[in-house]
Parts: C-alpha cells; structure tokens; sequence
C-alpha cells in the first residue's frame, strides 16, 4: 500500500513539473537578453535584463496603459457581471414567475452557441453605435454571462426558504434580503464567480483584437500579439509581457484558492 | 416605508422598499422628484423576479438574441458594409465548393477526435491520483496542475511559441537529454498539428481533472465500501461505481471540450497563423479571416452558421448518446 501511495505521489509531481515548469522557464527567459533566448542549451538560471526588457515592453508597448486597460476592463467586467448574475441567479433560484423556465433555457442555450457567430453583427453594432475603440465596446458584451447566471442558480437554490421567509416576516424588503442574507451567505461562490469572471477578462482575447483599433486602447494579450508579429521580435521582451499577464491571475488564485475550488465543486456536483 | 396593504400579497412574501434600496438605476428610470412614488408602484411582490432578470434579459437580448439573429441575415446576403444584397444560400453554396472551407473543417476535426479522448483520460487519471489519500503533498500537486489554465491563450501561446522552437526551444532540449533529434514543431505540417494539440492539452488538462475531482469527491463511501464487502476489486470498482457516478461530469467535460475545440481561434493565430500550408487553419481562425481581414461578412457569417450547427449537432448527439438517464 506504502508504494502505490509513492507511485502515484511520483506520477503527480511529474504532472505538476510538466505543468509547471513552462512557467519557470518563462521566468527565467524573461528576464534574458534577447539573443540569449535562444541559447542553447535553454538558460534556465535568471540573466541580468529584466529590468531592461521591462523599460523595452514599456517603450513599445506602453506597458503601464496597456496594464491599466486590461485591469479596467476586467474590474469592471467583473463588478457588471457579477451584478447581473447574482440578481438573475436569484429570481431564477428562488421565485415562481410566468416565464420563468422559457428565459431560463434560452438563456442557457446561448451557451451551446459559439462566440463567433455573434463577432459580426455585435461588431456592426458598435460600429453604428460609434463604440470601436472604446472601453465600452470591450466591456459591454462580457456582461451577460449565461455560464454565471447558471452557476448562481445552482448556488441559491440550496439556500433554505425558511431562512428567507424569516427574513420577509421581520419585514425586510426583497433587496435587503438579497442583500443581507442571500449576498452573505454565498460569499464563497460569489468570489468564485467574480474570480472566473475576471479571468475570462483579464484573458479575452478575439473580441478586443477586433474591437480595439489604436495602440494606446490595447489590452495586455492583444499588444503581446500584436509585439509577437512584428519582423523584429524582441522574444524577450514578449516573453515577459507573457509572463506579466500571468503573474496577477495567479497571485489572485493563490490568495482565492479554497474559494475558486469550492465554486468550481458547487457548479460541477449540484444538480 | 411599507407597502400600502392592498399591494400585499402575504403568500409570495411582503415586499418592502427601503431608504437606500432600488434597483441602483439600472433599467429603471430614476427621476428626483416622483423617485418615491415610482418606486414604491414598481416593487411589488409581483414585479420583483422581473425586475432581478431586467437586467440579464436586456444583456440577453442585446448581444446574444439579436447577434444570433442578425448574422443569420449577414449570412444571406453579399456584399460590403451596409451596401449588402440579398443572395439567399450563395454563401452556403460558396462554402461548400470551398477547399479551404474543407480544410479547415478538417484541421479542426482532427484536433477534436485526437485531443479531447487524450486530454480528457489523462484529467481523470489525474483526478484518480489526487483523490487517493494515500498521495503526499497532495494539496501542492493539485495546485500545480490547475494553475495552467489560468494562463490566457495568448500567454501560453507565445511562451509555447519559443518552447517549441526548433533549434533552441526547451521541448527540443529537454528531448535531446534522450536522445531524441530535434523535432521541426510548427515548422512542419504534422507536427504543427501535434504541438497544437500538445498546447491544448497542457492547458485545459488540470481544469478537467479538477472538475472530475470534484465529481469524485461527490460519490458516497458507502458505495464503495458496499462493493468492496461484495468482494470487488479496484477494477470493477472503477467500472461499476466511479464511471457511472461520474457520468453527469464526464457529460459536462466532453460537451464543454468540444464546443471549446471546434471554436479554437487563439492558439493557432498565436503559434501558427494558421500555417505551415494551412495545416493548423481553424474554422474560426477562417472565419475571423473572411469578416476581420477581407471584410466579408456575408461568407463569414456563413461559417459562423454552420460552425454553430456542426457544435449544436454534436452537442446534441453526445447528451443523447452519455446522458440517457438525464
């Protein structure tokens, strides 16, 4: 018994070497002179040039704007998303309402319908609307997220009644009871939720490549794109604009950790 | 400041407006002077639900219906711009003449029935290593595994980018350590596919395993002991409880990675471009190339339509064929 545990401790650090190792190779090649990247073998010991390549990411990209953009989009991203979600969640989970079940699948079934059949006419739209390049146009459509309506569903509906009608019954109007009650009680996955909500903000990429048109208006993985293109790539200096993308995400995940698993759990095991 | 009692209805609960509570403006119209009045008409029992959806119908119907709706008229038209013709099915006709269509189609296909069985057995072999208490450190490992698909696509596509370089990527060294001769990825047709479907994996492996933790950790003991007085082993443990109890998840994970696949855009654009001769070219990666670069909506929005049927198809065959019970 002692050496399946050993095994299968050995299959899982191999698991997590290939996972993670990438990352520290990023690390490391971040902070490398550019010719040196592609040293061989790899330099896997850190160089001398991150701050170098930082003042170059800066230069060429404008790294603090482009910083302050994604962090702007995917704030605010979150903060509507979550909103919409919790309020929706709530009428779905827990009132009777005429219509109730048709909203609901309809909603939903958008999520079976891919993203890109909606690129173009969603384009249009803030083209019309004179929205293309704007904050507006790369926000806006992230607000509606079916998978977070779902989700929050899932959560409230295994809140007890009798814990709401207490509430009612002492005369606290449906907005403080969502807000006294069901927001508290359900902090957890309400973390969870605004955590996978500002990932997918903080990562998006299609929709603000085609959305955003001027330098200054880029978020962080469409200027790491668009650097990654140019003939003269300063491999480097892209790595690094990778690994900063990836520094924040996995910070907040660390602080968040039992939060995001716990509502990961909720939405997978509930039914 | 209650409801006047005839507005009441104590069955659905007492609604109740507060000094600080409304709707925050949103979708309601707020004006300083008959604020009072207007809200107190439009928080009844009745109206609450409505007034909570408000919010995700118009979302709803603003960039999900209405998109869905107008690409499928983009989709019958040709043209530029807003000088667009009506032309019935030329772009489905178009599309079905169209190699490059083909493909695209194929590209995507290959990755699908090559990566999603590949990613999907090793996340629940994974899930099968954590979820045994007799593992060390286990809350580090399942940490580790996860944390790739926190990454964005475009951070993991161009750290892949230089790892899976030819002459001085790290892949290539690392396999040189074997003995293995440098490997050509992205550089050579099949490879590029093959380091595409490795970046993939790499990335949405630890999520998959992590949601069938989950599942796992959801199935009673008691199950298992039940079997294990009956004489079961591991095997038939595995076959008769942990698969069945796991169904619903393993339903969730097949149907998400494929919609997942067939949409891939992000890493291709990054790692390849689509190329070397088309080998790793997408049916979204055509698509955003007909509308985004060549500004042909019409056609473009042909591919979205049967890209979404080809999903829609095969998400359906794959609840009718896993999810029975359900």
């Amino acid at each position: 018994m002692k050496l399946r545990g050993t095994l299968l401790t050995v299959l899982l650090a191999g698991a997590f070497g290939l996972c993670v190792g990438p990352f520290y190779w990023l690390a490391m090649a971040a902070t490398q002179d550019n010719r040196d990247v592609f040293s061989w073998p790899p330099k896997l010991l850190p160089g001398g040039h991150l701050m170098e390549n930082l003042q170059g990411l800066q230069e060429s990209i404008g790294l603090t704007r482009v910083l302050l953009n994604t962090l702007l989009v995917a704030g605010l991203q979150t903060v509507g998303a979550v909103v919409v979600s919790v309020l929706a969640g709530y009428a779905f989970a827990k009132f009777d309402f005429r219509g109730r079940n048709l909203f609901f699948v309809l909603l939903l079934s958008t999520l079976v319908i891919p993203d890109t059949v909606m690129l173009i006419p969603i384009f249009q739209m803030m083209m019309d609307l004179g929205l293309i390049d704007s904050y507006e146009s790369v926000i806006l459509p992230g607000l509606v997220t079916p998978f977070g309506i779902f989700l929050m569903r899932q959560a409230l509906r295994s809140m007890p009644d009798e814990l709401l009608d207490a509430a009612r019954v002492d005369g606290a109007g449906e907005l403080r009871v969502l807000w006294r009650i069901v927001i508290p009680v359900n902090r957890p996955i309400i973390a969870a939720l605004a955590l996978f909500v500002f990932l997918g903000g903080w990562n998006q990429f299609v929709w603000p490549l085609i959305a955003l048109r001027s330098p200054e208006m880029y978020t962080l993985p469409v200027a790491t794109a668009t650097l990654q293109g140019l003939a003269t790539t300063n491999y480097a200096q892209v790595l690094l604009a990778g690994a900063i993308a990836a520094v924040p995400v996995m910070a907040l995940f660390l602080v968040l950790q039992r939060q995001f698993i716990s509502g990961l759990l909720a939405g997978a095991t509930k039914e | 400041m209650s409801l006047a009692p005839s507005e009441r209805a104590p069955a659905t609960g007492a609604a109740t407006t507060t000094a600080t509570g409304t709707p925050a403006g949103r979708g309601t119209h707020r004006h300083p002077g008959s604020a009072r009045r207007g809200r107190r008409r439009l928080l009844t029992p009745e109206s609450v639900p409505y007034l909570l959806i408000m919010p995700a119908v118009l979302g709803f119907a603003i960039f999900k219906a209405y998109p869905i709706a107008a690409s499928f008229w983009i989709s019958l038209t040709t043209g530029n711009g807003d000088d667009r013709q009506f032309s019935g099915l030329a772009n489905y006709r178009r599309l079905l003449d169209d190699p490059l269509f083909w493909t695209a189609l194929k590209n995507t296909a290959l990755i699908l029935v090559v990566q999603v069985p590949l990613m999907l057995g090793l996340a629940l072999l994974v899930a099968l290593a954590l979820n045994s208490t007799k593992v060390w450190l286990r809350p580090l490992w399942r940490l580790g595994v996860f944390v790739p698909s926190l990454t964005g696509l475009v951070a993991a596509g161009v750290m892949f980018s230089v790892i899976l370089n030819r002459d001085a990527g790290l892949l290539n060294w690392v396999l040189s350590l074997f003995g293995v001769d440098r490997v050509n990825w992205l550089g050579s047709p099949v490879w590029a596919r093959v380091g595409v479907v490795l970046v993939i994996t790499w990335h949405y492996t630890g999520y998959n395993a992590v949601m069938y933790l989950a599942g796992l950790q959801g199935v009673p003991k008691e199950l298992y002991e039940a079997a294990m007085v009956d004489g079961a082993g591991p095997v038939r443990r595995f076959f008769s409880i942990t698969l069945p109890q796991l169904r619903p998840i393993l339903l969730l994970t097949v149907v998400l990675s494929t919609i997942g696949t067939l949409q891939l855009f992000d890493e291709p654009y990054v790692l390849t471009g689509g190329g070397p001769d088309n080998a790793t070219l997408t049916v979204t990666m055509y698509l955003y190339n007909n509308g985004f670069k060549y500004f042909d909506f019409g056609y473009a929005s042909a591919l979205a339509y049967a890209l979404a049927l080809i999903v829609s198809l095969l998400g359906i065959l794959q609840v009718r064929l896993m999810g029975e019970r359900r």
